[in-house]
């Protein structure tokens, strides 16, 4: 992909020195102000998300609005909607790394542990979901004198192999490229984080010899990585369309569920880029307006894929023309309040994306900001038509049940959000968010003459 | 290579649609809807045998009844010719269940006899059985029941009394399953037709329910099974179950 007008664009032209004590002020010059708002955001996670789980876990799965044909609920639309944020961080920094797309570097790193913590998220959630969720390892393979072992065929079973591949190959690939960003800050600190950072950069003293292997290394990380972001969500669709139940059981699921993991993924990496940039104004010189434009250009072409998706997947139902399709399909499209809920999620999933195709909207970064909480919403209520709702029409009448979350859910639901900021605050102050030595690659000054 | 064949042999009989080829038996169950008169003895005597607990009115109008047989009820009609139909479900006992893929750690799984069944210690409660379930027919622990004071009295000391977070169904009553077995082993003789008889098939007053083994040829339910009346639940959607209804022909042609 040779794009050399756009390369001199998307260049952040600045001071390497600059470049260290920008980053380094990102995560040292802490306000109050920051304390305040992450303690207020510790204290929702806890109030909205640790504690209703101690009081499901301790109660039983009675406290949900879970009833025998609708037995999946909210918990596993976190789930899947969470895999899809991670999704976004992974194709930046490994599909658009191997593309040598130019202006992935300076919002690589902060997608990358956007990843990290919302599949921290999406394990706790299939925790959560789970009955018995204190016996969560049985789900592992682990070699035991009852010899018991896992049912290879089962879906889920694919599901702890794809998410746990994802967290280890995501830990393993951030904190290596984040190994000469902590060598470079250990000559700033002082006191535990100097320890800190001595530590995690594993001696590393930046000779030519080492930024060959690092290259040769991340270029390898990359491609191994790269197929995750198909392969991931997928399995995770799998999990629907390896059943029989009418709504849930389309071969068009995969794809569907990839692009729109991307969709939502996108819209969370704006939305935390415009957090991040009205904290630190200092970051504005590295996530500049350039990238809401690259990035709204790849929502446009996402927004659309998933359109057509949509679309297929109701046509699949009609023209399937079992009886049991054609219930699902009549509970989903015509019967309130989930027809209004369609014509939201298609309203912010397809027709107000389509105001991307003004470079002005896509520069802007109010408007994108807004626009992408909109596509989280609606993203979110793609997953909840889908997987209470099946639930809700399966084959017999007698047995047909409306499914209504209950405080509890609704609780987690938003603690996870909560917990999810606090996690990011923590993680800005104790590693880079954005990559100094990345940033650097774009000046394209020899690595020698700048010091770290 | 006889090695490799032998090899080969063996995972491809683990393949083979719930083994039933090999199993000892098929327990099977024919229910004459002509007999039903949908009068629910069979979900009182399941109740009563299988240590089931009574959730309250509150639980059944959130659909989180507890009983493994059910009585379906459905009307049809405008008001001068309303015509009802009643149908008893309980587990199908699928030969190619579609929840036995589901579970994650095998907590559900095909046995010798043909059964499908459910290690109530092995669940994790993942709900992808009761998700994957077909015919709803799967019960899951929502809280930890506790037998009321004069209903724990009468709990079946055969029967496990479960934990809260785990997944039941219709067993066939297994444990009876069991005890003719054991009896007939000790008597040094075969299952015959009629040793096991479950709680429904016990006590369904006009016999509509009867329980038998399908892989013998002799026995009451293959009879039955060969009755031109025979269809079985969702047949279409291939899960073989091993539940066969015989079609209500006794009032056709009358309410036309």
């Amino acid at each position: 992909m040779s794009n050399h007008g756009h390369d001199e664009e998307t260049k952040v032209r600045v001071d390497f020195k600059e470049v260290n004590r920008d980053i380094f002020s990102v995560m040292t010059d802490t306000g109050p102000r920051y304390y305040v708002v992450m303690a207020l955001f510790a204290m929702a996670a806890v109030g909205l998300f640790i504690l209703p789980w101690a009081y499901q876990i301790y109660n039983g799965q009675g406290v949900t609005g879970l009833n025998v044909p609708v037995v999946w609920g909210v918990y596993l639309v976190n789930f899947v909607f969470w895999v899809g944020v991670a999704h976004a961080g992974t194709l930046i920094s490994a599909m658009l790394f191997i593309t040598k797309t130019p202006w992935r570097r300076a919002i690589a790193r902060s997608a990358e542990s956007m990843t990290l913590l919302a599949l921290f998220l999406v394990t706790l959630f299939i925790f959560i979901h789970m009955g018995r969720p204190w016996n969560f390892y049985w789900t592992f393979p682990y070699p035991n004198q009852r010899q018991l072992w896992l049912n290879f065929q089962s879906p889920i079973m694919f599901d702890v192999f794809a998410i746990g591949t994802y967290f280890t190959s995501s830990v393993v690939f951030l904190y290596f490229g984040m190994i000469p960003d902590f060598a470079a800050l250990k000559h700033h600190a002082t006191g535990w984080r100097k320890q800190l950072y001595s530590v995690l950069s594993v001696g590393w003293r930046g000779s030519d010899k080492e930024w060959h292997v690092h290259g040769k290394a991340t270029m390898f990380f990359a491609s191994f990585i790269m197929p995750l972001v198909v392969s991931v969500h997928s399995i995770v669709s799998w999990d629907f369309a390896l059943s029989i139940v009418p709504g849930y059981t389309k071969t068009v699921f995969a794809p569907y569920f990839v692009t729109g993991a991307l969709l939502s993924g996108f819209a969370g990496v704006i939305t935390m880029l415009t957090l991040v940039r009205w904290a630190f104004p200092v970051t504005k010189k590295y996530i500049t307006l350039m990238h809401y434009d690259r990035v709204g250009v790849f929502i446009l072409v996402l927004s659309l894929t998933w359109s057509y998706l949509t679309g297929l997947e109701v046509f699949t139902g009609i023209y399937a023309n079992t009886t049991y399709e054609t219930e699902h399909l009549i509970y989903k499209l015509a019967v309130s309040p989930y027809i209004y809920l369609f014509s939201l999620m298609i309203f912010c999933n397809t027709v107000l994306p389509l105001i991307l195709i003004l470079k002005k909207v896509r520069k802007s970064t109010s408007a994108m900001f807004v626009m992408c909480l909109f596509i989280i919403v609606g993203m979110w209520l793609e997953r909840y038509l889908i997987i209470p709702n099946s639930l809700s029409r399966k084959f017999l009448p007698y047995m047909w049940h409306d499914y209504m979350p209950t405080w509890v859910e609704g609780a987690i639901t938003i603690g996870a959000f909560c917990a999810f900021v606090t996690m990011f605050m923590v993680m800005i102050k104790i590693a880079p968010i954005i990559s100094p030595f990345e940033v650097k690659e774009d000046s394209g000054v020899p690595m020698e003459k700048g010091g770290h | 290579m006889s090695v490799l064949k032998s090899i080969g042999g063996k995972l491809k009989s683990y393949r083979t649609g719930g083994n039933q080829e090999t199993a000892d038996h098929r327990w099977g169950m024919v229910v004459d809807l002509d007999r039903c008169n949908g009068c629910e003895a069979c979900v009182v005597a399941c109740y009563a045998e299988n240590n089931l607990p009574v959730v309250g009115e509150a639980d059944c109008a959130v659909s989180r009844a507890f009983s493994w047989i059910r009585i379906e009820r459905y009307v049809e009609g405008e008001y001068p010719n309303v015509k009802t139909g009643f149908i008893p479900i309980m587990c199908q006992q699928c030969g190619k269940a579609p929840c036995e893929t589901g579970c994650p750690v095998y907590a559900t799984y095909h046995n010798q006899d043909g059964l499908n069944v459910q290690v109530y210690n092995r669940c994790v409660g993942t709900f992808t059985c009761a998700t994957y379930c077909p015919y709803d027919v799967r019960r899951f622990n929502w809280r930890s029941y506790k037998p009321q004071a004069p209903l724990d009295e009468q709990l079946n000391p055969d029967v496990s009394v479960r934990e809260m977070g785990v997944m039941e169904k219709c067993t066939f009553c297994i444990q009876r399953i069991v005890a003719a077995k054991d009896k007939a082993k000790d008597e040094n003789r075969a299952v015959k037709d009629g040793d096991v008889r479950p709680a429904c098939v016990q006590s369904c007053p006009p016999g509509a329910l009867v329980f038998g083994d399908l892989n013998d040829p002799a026995s009451e339910v293959s009879k039955l099974a060969k009755s031109p009346r025979r269809y079985r639940l969702l047949e279409e959607l291939n899960a073989d179950p091993s539940v066969i209804y015989l079609k209500r022909v006794a009032d056709e042609g009358k309410n036309e």
